[in-house]
Protein backbone atom coordinates (compact mmCIF):
# COMPACT_ATOMS: atom_id res chain seq x y z
CA UNK A 1 0.00 0.00 0.00
CA UNK A 2 2.86 2.41 1.09
CA UNK A 3 4.33 2.00 -2.62
CA UNK A 4 1.21 1.54 -4.18
CA UNK A 5 -0.53 4.59 -3.36
CA UNK A 6 1.66 6.84 -4.66
CA UNK A 7 2.25 4.84 -7.37
CA UNK A 8 -0.91 5.32 -8.91
CA UNK A 9 -1.11 8.85 -7.80
CA UNK A 10 1.44 9.56 -10.38
CA UNK A 11 -0.64 7.91 -13.36
CA UNK A 12 -3.72 9.94 -12.29
CA UNK A 13 -1.32 13.06 -12.72
CA UNK A 14 -0.54 11.56 -16.14
CA UNK A 15 -4.36 10.30 -17.08
CA UNK A 16 -5.15 14.08 -15.87
CA UNK A 17 -3.00 15.79 -17.89
CA UNK A 18 -3.79 13.97 -21.08
CA UNK A 19 -7.21 14.21 -20.68
CA UNK A 20 -7.04 17.76 -19.79
CA UNK A 21 -4.83 18.55 -22.86
CA UNK A 22 -6.99 16.60 -25.05
CA UNK A 23 -9.75 18.12 -24.22
CA UNK A 24 -8.92 21.61 -25.18
CA UNK A 25 -7.93 23.12 -22.18
CA UNK A 26 -4.15 23.85 -23.37
CA UNK A 27 -4.37 27.20 -21.92
CA UNK A 28 -5.17 25.85 -18.42
CA UNK A 29 -2.41 23.14 -18.38
CA UNK A 30 0.19 25.36 -20.26
CA UNK A 31 0.04 29.00 -18.77
CA UNK A 32 -2.62 28.79 -15.58
CA UNK A 33 -1.25 26.11 -14.21
CA UNK A 34 2.78 27.20 -14.20
CA UNK A 35 2.07 30.64 -12.66
CA UNK A 36 0.32 29.07 -10.23
CA UNK A 37 2.83 26.03 -9.20
CA UNK A 38 5.52 28.68 -9.38
CA UNK A 39 3.94 31.20 -7.19
CA UNK A 40 2.87 28.40 -4.58
CA UNK A 41 6.59 27.00 -4.87
CA UNK A 42 8.53 30.73 -3.95
CA UNK A 43 5.40 31.32 -1.40
CA UNK A 44 5.87 28.52 0.54
CA UNK A 45 9.24 27.84 0.40
CA UNK A 46 9.14 31.45 1.89
CA UNK A 47 7.24 30.75 4.26
CA UNK A 48 8.89 27.32 5.34
CA UNK A 49 11.80 28.81 5.49
CA UNK A 50 11.01 32.66 7.89
CA UNK A 51 9.41 29.75 10.02
CA UNK A 52 12.05 28.21 10.78
CA UNK A 53 14.04 31.28 11.50
CA UNK A 54 11.53 32.67 13.67
CA UNK A 55 12.33 28.94 16.25
CA UNK A 56 14.43 30.15 18.65
CA UNK A 57 17.80 27.65 18.79
CA UNK A 58 18.82 28.75 22.62
CA UNK A 59 21.96 26.34 22.64
CA UNK A 60 24.75 25.44 19.90
CA UNK A 61 23.51 21.58 18.84
CA UNK A 62 26.31 21.03 15.94
CA UNK A 63 26.68 17.64 15.86
CA UNK A 64 30.40 17.01 16.82
CA UNK A 65 31.87 14.45 14.10
CA UNK A 66 35.20 14.71 15.69
CA UNK A 67 37.44 15.85 18.19
CA UNK A 68 36.22 19.39 19.72
CA UNK A 69 38.61 22.38 20.20
CA UNK A 70 40.84 21.52 23.62
CA UNK A 71 44.00 21.62 24.56
CA UNK A 72 46.16 23.06 22.17
CA UNK A 73 48.15 19.83 21.94
CA UNK A 74 45.20 18.00 21.23
CA UNK A 75 44.22 18.07 17.09
CA UNK A 76 41.05 19.16 16.59
CA UNK A 77 39.21 18.08 13.77
CA UNK A 78 38.52 21.92 12.58
CA UNK A 79 36.15 20.81 9.53
CA UNK A 80 33.63 17.99 11.51
CA UNK A 81 33.65 19.84 14.53
CA UNK A 82 34.51 23.51 14.02
CA UNK A 83 34.40 25.71 16.06
CA UNK A 84 34.96 28.82 14.09
CA UNK A 85 33.06 30.20 11.40
CA UNK A 86 35.52 29.71 8.68
CA UNK A 87 35.58 25.86 9.96
CA UNK A 88 31.36 26.24 9.67
CA UNK A 89 31.59 27.09 6.23
CA UNK A 90 33.82 24.60 4.56
CA UNK A 91 31.86 22.21 6.41
CA UNK A 92 28.98 23.55 4.95
CA UNK A 93 30.59 23.29 1.40
CA UNK A 94 31.38 19.26 2.04
CA UNK A 95 27.79 19.24 2.98
CA UNK A 96 25.48 20.77 0.68
CA UNK A 97 28.07 20.09 -2.88
CA UNK A 98 29.69 16.47 -1.67
CA UNK A 99 26.70 15.24 1.26
CA UNK A 100 29.24 14.69 3.93
CA UNK A 101 26.97 13.01 6.18
CA UNK A 102 25.72 10.64 4.02
CA UNK A 103 29.15 9.61 3.22
CA UNK A 104 29.80 8.54 6.71
CA UNK A 105 26.41 6.24 6.48
CA UNK A 106 26.76 3.16 8.54
CA UNK A 107 24.96 -0.11 8.57
CA UNK A 108 24.52 -2.36 11.44
CA UNK A 109 23.55 -5.83 10.85
CA UNK A 110 24.20 -9.49 13.12
CA UNK A 111 26.29 -12.26 11.87
CA UNK A 112 26.76 -15.29 14.13
CA UNK A 113 28.17 -15.70 17.41
CA UNK A 114 25.83 -13.63 17.05
CA UNK A 115 28.03 -10.17 16.92
CA UNK A 116 26.85 -7.03 15.91
CA UNK A 117 29.33 -5.35 12.99
CA UNK A 118 28.91 -2.22 11.75
CA UNK A 119 29.91 -1.65 8.07
CA UNK A 120 29.60 1.44 5.96
CA UNK A 121 26.79 2.19 3.90
CA UNK A 122 27.54 4.53 0.60
CA UNK A 123 24.61 3.62 -1.12
CA UNK A 124 22.29 6.74 -0.37
CA UNK A 125 25.38 8.86 -0.92
CA UNK A 126 26.68 7.67 -4.17
CA UNK A 127 23.11 7.41 -5.47
CA UNK A 128 22.11 10.82 -4.18
CA UNK A 129 24.86 12.47 -5.10
CA UNK A 130 24.77 11.22 -8.51
CA UNK A 131 20.88 12.03 -8.83
CA UNK A 132 21.68 15.59 -7.41
CA UNK A 133 23.73 16.55 -9.81
CA UNK A 134 22.26 14.84 -12.77
CA UNK A 135 19.18 17.07 -11.54
CA UNK A 136 20.90 20.29 -11.39
CA UNK A 137 22.58 19.84 -15.15
CA UNK A 138 18.85 19.03 -16.05
CA UNK A 139 17.29 22.03 -14.63
CA UNK A 140 20.08 24.35 -15.75
CA UNK A 141 19.90 23.09 -19.48
CA UNK A 142 16.32 23.93 -19.68
CA UNK A 143 17.43 27.51 -19.12
CA UNK A 144 17.88 27.46 -23.11
CA UNK A 145 13.76 26.62 -23.39
CA UNK A 146 12.76 30.46 -20.86
CA UNK A 147 16.18 32.66 -22.01
CA UNK A 148 16.32 33.86 -25.51
CA UNK A 149 19.03 34.77 -26.17
CA UNK A 150 20.93 31.63 -24.78
CA UNK A 151 23.33 32.57 -21.99
CA UNK A 152 26.54 31.00 -22.36
CA UNK A 153 27.14 28.72 -20.10
CA UNK A 154 23.60 26.83 -20.99
CA UNK A 155 25.87 26.50 -24.03
CA UNK A 156 28.75 25.22 -22.38
CA UNK A 157 26.29 22.49 -20.15
CA UNK A 158 24.72 20.91 -23.68
CA UNK A 159 28.12 20.81 -25.59
CA UNK A 160 29.36 18.60 -22.27
CA UNK A 161 26.38 16.88 -21.95
CA UNK A 162 25.84 16.08 -25.29
CA UNK A 163 29.28 15.01 -25.41
CA UNK A 164 29.45 11.45 -26.71
CA UNK A 165 27.74 11.92 -30.14
CA UNK A 166 25.26 9.18 -29.81
CA UNK A 167 21.91 9.11 -31.96
CA UNK A 168 20.56 12.25 -33.24
CA UNK A 169 19.74 14.09 -31.70
CA UNK A 170 22.38 13.88 -29.37
CA UNK A 171 22.03 11.59 -26.02
CA UNK A 172 22.50 14.24 -22.85
CA UNK A 173 24.45 11.65 -20.69
CA UNK A 174 22.52 13.48 -18.12
CA UNK A 175 19.43 12.07 -19.03
CA UNK A 176 20.69 8.39 -18.31
CA UNK A 177 22.41 9.11 -15.07
CA UNK A 178 18.90 10.58 -13.29
CA UNK A 179 17.01 7.48 -14.51
CA UNK A 180 19.32 5.45 -13.53
CA UNK A 181 20.27 7.13 -9.98
CA UNK A 182 16.66 7.02 -9.60
CA UNK A 183 15.95 3.36 -9.97
CA UNK A 184 18.81 2.60 -7.58
CA UNK A 185 17.71 5.05 -5.35
CA UNK A 186 14.48 3.16 -5.63
CA UNK A 187 15.80 -0.81 -5.40
CA UNK A 188 17.89 0.79 -2.52
CA UNK A 189 14.06 1.39 -0.32
CA UNK A 190 12.72 -1.72 -2.31
CA UNK A 191 15.57 -4.14 -1.54
CA UNK A 192 17.19 -3.25 1.83
CA UNK A 193 14.44 -4.37 4.27
CA UNK A 194 15.06 -1.98 6.87
CA UNK A 195 15.43 0.78 4.71
CA UNK A 196 11.73 -0.44 3.16
CA UNK A 197 10.16 -0.50 7.01
CA UNK A 198 11.00 2.86 7.43
CA UNK A 199 9.57 4.03 3.76
CA UNK A 200 6.77 5.91 3.47
CA UNK A 201 4.64 7.29 0.87
CA UNK A 202 6.56 9.83 1.56
CA UNK A 203 9.51 8.81 0.29
CA UNK A 204 8.10 6.78 -2.71
CA UNK A 205 5.77 10.02 -4.14
CA UNK A 206 8.61 12.05 -4.96
CA UNK A 207 10.94 9.24 -6.98
CA UNK A 208 8.13 8.26 -8.75
CA UNK A 209 6.90 11.70 -9.77
CA UNK A 210 10.59 12.35 -10.83
CA UNK A 211 11.39 9.19 -12.50
CA UNK A 212 7.77 9.96 -14.79
CA UNK A 213 9.08 13.82 -15.29
CA UNK A 214 13.00 12.21 -16.74
CA UNK A 215 10.78 9.53 -18.93
CA UNK A 216 8.52 12.36 -20.31
CA UNK A 217 11.13 14.37 -21.28
CA UNK A 218 13.10 11.88 -22.39
CA UNK A 219 10.05 10.65 -24.76
CA UNK A 220 9.65 14.43 -26.22
CA UNK A 221 13.65 14.55 -26.92
CA UNK A 222 14.28 11.17 -28.23
CA UNK A 223 10.99 8.88 -29.72
CA UNK A 224 7.62 11.51 -30.21
CA UNK A 225 10.35 14.87 -30.60
CA UNK A 226 8.38 17.36 -29.79
CA UNK A 227 8.23 21.02 -31.63
CA UNK A 228 10.69 22.79 -29.72
CA UNK A 229 10.35 26.33 -31.24
CA UNK A 230 6.64 26.31 -30.35
CA UNK A 231 7.31 25.31 -26.85
CA UNK A 232 9.98 27.98 -26.28
CA UNK A 233 7.94 30.46 -27.59
CA UNK A 234 5.43 29.26 -25.18
CA UNK A 235 8.45 29.27 -22.24
CA UNK A 236 9.57 32.48 -23.36
CA UNK A 237 5.91 33.85 -23.61
CA UNK A 238 5.56 32.84 -19.53
CA UNK A 239 8.82 34.36 -18.63
CA UNK A 240 8.08 37.96 -20.02
CA UNK A 241 4.04 37.42 -18.53
CA UNK A 242 2.76 37.62 -22.45
CA UNK A 243 2.31 33.76 -22.71
CA UNK A 244 0.52 32.61 -26.45
CA UNK A 245 0.23 28.85 -27.39
CA UNK A 246 1.07 28.10 -30.88
CA UNK A 247 0.14 25.33 -32.69
CA UNK A 248 0.27 21.63 -31.01
CA UNK A 249 2.54 21.34 -28.25
CA UNK A 250 1.77 17.07 -27.96
CA UNK A 251 0.28 15.57 -25.56
CA UNK A 252 3.61 14.37 -24.07
CA UNK A 253 4.27 17.98 -23.43
CA UNK A 254 1.51 18.72 -21.30
CA UNK A 255 1.95 15.05 -18.94
CA UNK A 256 5.70 16.51 -18.79
CA UNK A 257 4.88 20.02 -17.80
CA UNK A 258 2.28 19.08 -15.67
CA UNK A 259 3.74 16.70 -13.96
CA UNK A 260 6.92 19.35 -13.32
CA UNK A 261 3.72 21.95 -11.69
CA UNK A 262 2.99 19.52 -9.52
CA UNK A 263 6.47 19.11 -8.15
CA UNK A 264 6.68 22.52 -7.61
CA UNK A 265 3.43 22.65 -6.47
CA UNK A 266 4.35 19.46 -3.81
CA UNK A 267 7.82 20.86 -2.98
CA UNK A 268 6.96 23.60 -0.07
CA UNK A 269 5.34 20.59 2.05
CA UNK A 270 7.09 17.69 1.54
CA UNK A 271 10.61 16.26 2.75
CA UNK A 272 11.92 18.01 -0.53
CA UNK A 273 12.63 20.99 1.81
CA UNK A 274 15.86 19.43 2.48
CA UNK A 275 16.79 21.95 -0.06
CA UNK A 276 16.43 25.38 1.96
CA UNK A 277 16.86 23.18 5.23
CA UNK A 278 20.37 22.33 4.54
CA UNK A 279 20.85 25.69 5.31
CA UNK A 280 18.86 25.63 8.48
CA UNK A 281 19.83 23.06 10.31
CA UNK A 282 21.98 24.09 13.97
CA UNK A 283 23.77 20.68 13.83
CA UNK A 284 25.06 21.59 10.71
CA UNK A 285 25.15 25.83 10.64
CA UNK A 286 26.51 26.27 14.70
CA UNK A 287 29.73 26.40 15.53
CA UNK A 288 30.78 24.44 18.90
CA UNK A 289 32.46 27.50 20.69
CA UNK A 290 30.12 27.23 23.65
CA UNK A 291 33.59 26.68 25.72
CA UNK A 292 35.01 30.23 24.47
CA UNK A 293 31.75 32.27 23.81
CA UNK A 294 28.37 32.81 26.48
CA UNK A 295 25.28 32.06 24.61
CA UNK A 296 22.34 33.85 26.39
CA UNK A 297 18.81 32.73 25.79
CA UNK A 298 16.53 34.80 24.08
CA UNK A 299 13.82 34.65 25.76
CA UNK A 300 15.75 35.04 29.10
CA UNK A 301 13.07 37.30 31.05
CA UNK A 302 15.47 40.36 31.48
CA UNK A 303 13.92 41.46 34.71
CA UNK A 304 15.32 37.94 36.34
CA UNK A 305 18.89 38.61 37.62
CA UNK A 306 21.64 36.18 37.84
CA UNK A 307 20.95 34.84 41.66
CA UNK A 308 24.84 33.89 42.90
CA UNK A 309 25.34 31.77 45.65
CA UNK A 310 26.43 33.78 47.64
CA UNK A 311 23.40 35.63 47.69
CA UNK A 312 21.42 32.54 47.82
CA UNK A 313 23.29 31.64 51.02
CA UNK A 314 22.54 34.79 52.49
CA UNK A 315 18.90 34.45 51.94
CA UNK A 316 18.52 31.08 53.14
CA UNK A 317 20.95 30.75 55.60
CA UNK A 318 19.24 30.41 59.08
CA UNK A 319 16.76 27.29 57.43
CA UNK A 320 20.13 25.93 56.14
CA UNK A 321 21.95 26.08 59.55
CA UNK A 322 18.35 24.47 61.14
CA UNK A 323 18.72 22.00 59.13
CA UNK A 324 22.50 20.94 59.65
CA UNK A 325 23.84 22.22 55.95
CA UNK A 326 26.84 23.13 55.83
CA UNK A 327 27.40 26.86 55.02
CA UNK A 328 30.12 29.10 54.01
CA UNK A 329 29.40 32.10 55.80
CA UNK A 330 28.10 31.04 59.37
CA UNK A 331 25.26 33.00 61.39
CA UNK A 332 26.71 36.14 63.08
CA UNK A 333 26.85 34.90 67.06
CA UNK A 334 23.99 35.48 68.54
CA UNK A 335 23.97 38.58 70.70
CA UNK A 336 23.39 37.75 74.41
CA UNK A 337 20.09 38.57 75.51
CA UNK A 338 19.59 41.66 77.67
CA UNK A 339 19.28 40.48 80.82
CA UNK B 1 13.03 35.87 13.45
CA UNK B 2 16.75 35.27 13.98
CA UNK B 3 19.35 36.25 11.76
CA UNK B 4 17.35 38.22 9.95
CA UNK B 5 20.09 39.36 7.80
CA UNK B 6 21.64 36.17 6.67
CA UNK B 7 18.21 34.40 5.69
CA UNK B 8 16.50 37.25 4.22
CA UNK B 9 19.58 37.54 1.88
CA UNK B 10 20.11 33.77 1.36
CA UNK B 11 16.39 33.62 0.35
CA UNK B 12 16.87 36.81 -2.10
CA UNK B 13 19.56 34.91 -4.08
CA UNK B 14 17.42 31.54 -4.18
CA UNK B 15 14.79 33.98 -5.88
CA UNK B 16 16.57 35.62 -8.14
CA UNK B 17 18.06 32.49 -8.89
CA UNK B 18 14.61 30.85 -9.65
CA UNK B 19 13.34 33.88 -11.40
CA UNK B 20 16.38 33.80 -13.83
CA UNK B 21 14.17 33.66 -16.93
CA UNK B 22 12.56 36.70 -16.14
CA UNK B 23 14.71 39.07 -15.54
CA UNK B 24 17.56 37.62 -18.08
CA UNK B 25 14.51 38.06 -21.25
CA UNK B 26 13.91 41.63 -19.49
CA UNK B 27 17.54 42.84 -20.05
CA UNK B 28 17.91 41.19 -23.59
CA UNK B 29 15.76 41.67 -27.14
CA UNK B 30 13.69 38.35 -27.95
CA UNK B 31 13.63 37.08 -31.24
CA UNK B 32 11.19 34.69 -32.75
CA UNK B 33 12.46 32.87 -35.72
CA UNK B 34 11.08 33.20 -38.99
CA UNK B 35 11.87 31.32 -41.91
CA UNK B 36 12.46 32.14 -45.65
CA UNK B 37 10.25 30.24 -47.53
CA UNK B 38 11.11 28.79 -50.49
CA UNK B 39 9.95 29.89 -53.89
CA UNK B 40 11.26 27.29 -56.10
CA UNK B 41 8.42 24.40 -54.68
CA UNK B 42 5.60 23.89 -52.84
CA UNK B 43 6.40 20.44 -51.94
CA UNK B 44 8.95 19.39 -49.21
CA UNK B 45 10.00 15.62 -48.80
CA UNK B 46 7.51 15.79 -45.86
CA UNK B 47 5.06 17.28 -44.51
CA UNK B 48 5.49 20.15 -42.35
CA UNK B 49 4.90 18.58 -38.94
CA UNK B 50 6.99 16.33 -39.55
CA UNK B 51 9.85 18.05 -40.44
CA UNK B 52 9.89 20.80 -38.05
CA UNK B 53 9.96 18.02 -35.21
CA UNK B 54 12.36 15.23 -37.31
CA UNK B 55 14.41 16.34 -40.31
CA UNK B 56 17.31 15.66 -38.25
CA UNK B 57 16.26 12.29 -38.20
CA UNK B 58 15.73 12.59 -41.71
CA UNK B 59 19.20 13.91 -42.93
CA UNK B 60 20.86 11.71 -40.20
CA UNK B 61 19.44 8.59 -41.77
CA UNK B 62 20.24 10.23 -45.22
CA UNK B 63 23.54 10.61 -44.58
CA UNK B 64 24.17 6.90 -42.98
CA UNK B 65 22.31 5.38 -46.47
CA UNK B 66 24.57 7.33 -48.70
CA UNK B 67 27.39 7.46 -47.35
CA UNK B 68 27.85 3.87 -45.09
CA UNK B 69 25.10 1.78 -47.61
CA UNK B 70 25.95 3.55 -51.13
CA UNK B 71 22.25 3.76 -51.72
CA UNK B 72 22.48 6.97 -53.45
CA UNK B 73 19.18 6.04 -55.43
CA UNK B 74 16.99 9.30 -55.90
CA UNK B 75 14.00 9.69 -53.81
CA UNK B 76 10.61 10.36 -55.23
CA UNK B 77 8.48 13.21 -54.19
CA UNK B 78 4.94 13.12 -56.04
CA UNK B 79 6.61 12.14 -59.48
CA UNK B 80 10.13 14.53 -59.00
CA UNK B 81 13.09 12.74 -58.28
CA UNK B 82 15.13 14.22 -55.70
CA UNK B 83 18.74 13.52 -54.39
CA UNK B 84 19.19 12.61 -51.42
CA UNK B 85 21.28 14.97 -50.02
CA UNK B 86 21.90 18.04 -48.35
CA UNK B 87 23.78 20.56 -50.60
CA UNK B 88 21.86 18.74 -53.74
CA UNK B 89 18.50 18.29 -52.38
CA UNK B 90 17.59 20.36 -49.30
CA UNK B 91 19.58 23.78 -49.95
CA UNK B 92 17.94 24.09 -53.78
CA UNK B 93 14.76 25.52 -52.04
CA UNK B 94 16.57 26.34 -49.29
CA UNK B 95 19.84 28.19 -50.29
CA UNK B 96 20.40 30.27 -47.04
CA UNK B 97 21.58 28.77 -44.05
CA UNK B 98 21.09 31.98 -42.01
CA UNK B 99 17.96 32.84 -42.94
CA UNK B 100 16.57 29.02 -42.79
CA UNK B 101 18.62 26.96 -40.49
CA UNK B 102 20.33 28.88 -37.85
CA UNK B 103 17.41 31.00 -37.36
CA UNK B 104 15.74 27.79 -35.11
CA UNK B 105 18.81 26.16 -34.39
CA UNK B 106 19.85 29.99 -32.65
CA UNK B 107 17.00 30.14 -31.08
CA UNK B 108 16.90 26.62 -29.50
CA UNK B 109 19.98 25.78 -29.18
CA UNK B 110 20.86 23.55 -31.25
CA UNK B 111 24.44 22.75 -32.71
CA UNK B 112 24.40 20.56 -35.55
CA UNK B 113 27.46 19.21 -36.94
CA UNK B 114 26.34 19.24 -40.61
CA UNK B 115 28.25 22.33 -41.14
CA UNK B 116 31.58 20.54 -39.46
CA UNK B 117 32.08 19.06 -43.50
CA UNK B 118 29.19 20.65 -45.86
CA UNK B 119 29.99 24.53 -46.89
CA UNK B 120 27.11 26.57 -48.22
CA UNK B 121 25.81 26.86 -51.74
CA UNK B 122 27.34 29.79 -53.07
CA UNK B 123 24.90 31.95 -55.18
CA UNK B 124 25.71 31.85 -58.51
CA UNK B 125 27.61 34.97 -59.93
CA UNK B 126 25.50 37.00 -62.40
Amino acid sequence: MKILYPFVAVLGLIVIATIGSRAGMEPLFGIVFPYLAILIFLGGFINKVVGWAKSPVPFRIPTTCGQANSLPWIEQACFDNPSTSFGVTVRMFLEVFLFRSLFRNTQADVYDGPKLRYGSSKYLWLFGLLFHYAFLVIVLRHIRLFADPIPFFVKILEFFDGFLQIGLPHLYQSDLVIVGAITLLLLRRLLLTNVRYISLPADYFPLFLILAIALSGMTMRYLTRADVVNIKQLAVGLATFKPVIVGDLGTVFYVHLFLVCTLLVYFPFSKLMHMGGVFMSPTRNLANNSRMVRHINPWNDPNLKPHSYASYEDEFREFMVEAGIPVDKELPAETPAAE
Amino acid sequence: MYDKGKVLTGLAIFVAIVTFPVWYDLVHAQHVPKLEKPTLSKKCVADIAYMRTSHMVLLDNWRNEVVREEKRKLIDVEGKPYAKSLQMGCMKCHPDRKKFCDECHTYASVDPFCWDCHFQPKKEAN
